[in-house]
């Protein structure tokens, strides 16, 4: 059915088609399988996130093993041996103006501390997220609707926002809870939008229309799969944030009370002992300064090791 | 032609619907395509190409777009389709090939997956065998070490093996009808040539009909049975690949010929058309080439000319939509 015209032409070309196998180059030997291997190979090969995450099991893991280290008890209080320094035996971080051992209550602390930072996080970015994909596949007054009201959220400062509402709670460590995660979701939606909005702008979403796929699924590979990458990003970030709030919140007496282990409460309430023992006092600070910068940088470091293009 | 056509496109018409103006991006757009024919629509940009074909598949934005006319492929009514009758369309029946292989594919999905994925949206098969069919379609669009590039990655391929797994996820489903939107416009001219042969041979061995978009003249040559030129939205001049560009009958077809490096002796100059295309928020009445047009006379600018049947090559009509079809390219008058 050719044209005999074009027939001609073709002759001339035939010999830049590849003859099949003729062009067998062998691909780098260690291809990695999938996405995720793909991560976390990166990750090992970063002395800085696998540094932070380390020093993040390590306190994580001693948090949850806690009550099974033999470690004096943390409410224990000593009259007697009040603001011992570092180092003295039988208490080697110190104790507290109540005589209480320091290594104990910083490593109880973890347990709470570390949950108030990933807990809001986390719920924060179920509820968020699916907000900010539906926003953001949907568009229109849909995204309309959702962006303004998260907007209404976003026009205070978070910790304002966070002491407001654990205000009008209540003190406690569940309201404090509540309070965080509500304050994490407008960003979370605002973020997890505006990657949405990109990536269903994209050809290869176009393309998986053309090639059957519903809206459901396009949402559940193709947006999902790259909206993941930076959201989960920001939510890392959004972990040493809310430490730092929760951490807040107690230091003002909106977050747990004491007698309880947490860091910003020791904070607080070894606060007035800062000029007696000015290291006892800084180190649930430390901890504080710690977790959060850990968390930071993994996720600096998931960042470049989720780009699959670098 | 006893076959019944694949494709009836009836006067198609597409227009985008902006609050400040309403875009005429195809107006009117009327052909057909039987089984194993390929149809190459050439047009500089803007000219609807692309909006036609997406329009075919009904990809174009519901809420914005305004769609009228008949589009009939494989027996089904396009336009009538609900969004899970287009599901059952896009992929066993009509599948696409896009410009950008760079973006057209999910940078964090593997080829494989990807492929694998169109299988089975549409078919009831295990994930090896899937698999299995991922492999024999990366062979048959002739990817080396086809086994080891379906664990790749999109960007750890070249540009024109992208191009080759897109066609690739594209015939996943074995289409009867394969679009194909200026699909070597992104690679450099050898790889342009061989994904080019590539698509011709994989359309005669599968037996698919095909259509086209370019504004590479030489590329539509290479490839079509038979041509349509779009201007403005409009197919201005439609036939056989050889007399649409031996003997063109419209200006404007006759305008691209001789600005194009084709049959031109060395060191002679390439004759532009003058002017620029019409803005489609507002079309001047009549004939939209006639501002442009060197044949143009007053009675070009009443109404659109109607089709002028001029002959027939190889079983297609050679019809132009100029009322001057006689004059143009006649020795007297040609160009060069």
């Amino acid at each position: 059915m050719n044209a005999p015209e074009a027939q001609r032409i073709t002759l001339k070309f035939d010999a830049l088609t590849p003859a099949p196998g003729a062009m067998e180059v062998p691909v780098g030997a260690m291809l990695p399988r999938t996405y995720w291997h793909t991560v976390g190979v990166r990750l090992a090969r970063d002395p800085y996130t696998a540094a932070c995450a380390l020093i993040l099991l390590a306190i994580a893991g001693a948090a949850v093993l806690a009550p099974w280290l033999g470690l004096p008890d943390p409410a224990a209080t000593n009259a007697a041996q009040r603001l011992l320094p570092v180092g003295s035996s039988g208490h080697l971080l110190g104790t507290d103006e109540l005589g209480r051992d320091m290594l104990s209550r910083l490593i109880h602390g973890g347990r709470l501390s570390l949950t108030m930072g990933v807990l809001p996080v986390a719920v924060a970015l179920a509820i968020g997220g699916t907000l900010g994909l539906v926003a953001g596949f949907i568009g229109g007054r849909t995204n309309m609707l959702v962006m303004r009201l998260t907007d209404v959220l976003y026009a205070f400062p978070s910790i304002l926002l966070a002491v407001a509402i654990a205000g009008s709670l209540g003190a406690g460590v569940g309201n404090a809870l509540l309070a965080i995660t509500i304050v994490f979701i407008p960003p979370i939606t605002r973020v997890t939008e505006s990657v949405t909005t990109q990536v269903r702008a994209m050809d290869f979403v176009e393309a998986a229309r053309a090639s059957g796929a519903g809206a459901f699924r396009i949402i559940r590979t193709h947006i999902l799969g790259n909206v993941m990458g930076p959201v989960f990003v920001y939510a890392t970030v959004l972990v040493s944030v809310s430490i730092l709030i929760s951490a807040g919140l107690s230091f003002i007496g909106l977050g747990a009370s004491p007698p309880t282990a947490e860091w910003g409460l020791m904070l607080n309430t070894l606060r007035e002992s800062i000029f007696l023992a000015p290291l006892n006092a800084v180190l649930p600070g430390f901890m504080i300064f710690i977790t959060s910068m850990c968390f930071n940088l993994i996720s600096d470091g998931l960042r470049s090791a989720m780009d699959v293009r670098l | 032609m006893v076959d019944m056509p694949l494709v009836t496109v009836e006067d198609l018409g597409v227009e985008f619907v902006g609050p400040e103006a309403t875009v005429h991006a195809v107006n009117g757009v009327s052909f057909t395509l039987t089984k194993g024919e390929v149809l190459g629509i050439l047009g500089e940009s803007g000219s609807g190409k692309s909006v036609t074909l997406r329009a075919l598949m009904r990809l174009l934005p519901r809420k914005k777009t305004h769609l009228a006319g008949r589009v009939e492929i494989a027996g089904r009514n396009v336009m009538a389709l609900g969004e899970h009758g287009l599901s059952d369309l896009r992929g066993p029946i009509v599948a696409m090939i896009f410009q950008e292989p760079m973006t057209a594919l999910d940078p964090v999905f593997t080829i494989g997956q990807q492929i694998v994925e169109a299988i089975v949206r549409h078919e009831d098969v295990s994930p090896a065998e899937a698999r299995r069919r991922a492999l024999e379609l990366l062979e048959l669009v002739q990817i080396p070490s086809a086994k080891r590039r379906l664990d790749t990655f999109p960007h750890q391929l070249s540009g024109g093996l992208r191009q080759r797994a897109m066609i690739a996820i594209a015939l996943a489903c074995r289409p009867q009808l394969l679009l194909a939107d200026e699909p070597t416009t992104a690679l450099d001219a050898t790889v342009q040539i061989q994904v080019l042969l590539l698509l011709r041979s994989l359309q005669q061995e599968l037996g698919m009909a095909m259509i086209f978009v370019t504004h590479d003249l030489g590329v539509a040559v290479e490839v079509s049975h038979k041509l349509a030129v779009m201007y403005a939205g409009r197919i201005v001049e439609s036939g056989s690949v050889v007399d649409v560009v031996k003997r063109p009958r419209h200006p404007y077809t006759e305008g691209l010929l001789g600005s194009t490096v084709h049959e031109v002796p060395k060191g002679a100059r390439l004759t532009p058309i003058t002017g620029s295309p019409p803005n489609l928020a507002a079309l001047p009445p009549g004939c939209s080439f006639a501002p442009r047009c060197r044949y143009a006379e007053a009675r070009c600018t009443g109404e659109f000319p109607p089709a002028v049947t001029l002959g027939s090559h190889l079983g297609y009509d050679h019809v132009a939509r100029c009322i001057n079809s006689r004059r143009v390219g006649q020795p007297e008058t040609a160009t060069s």
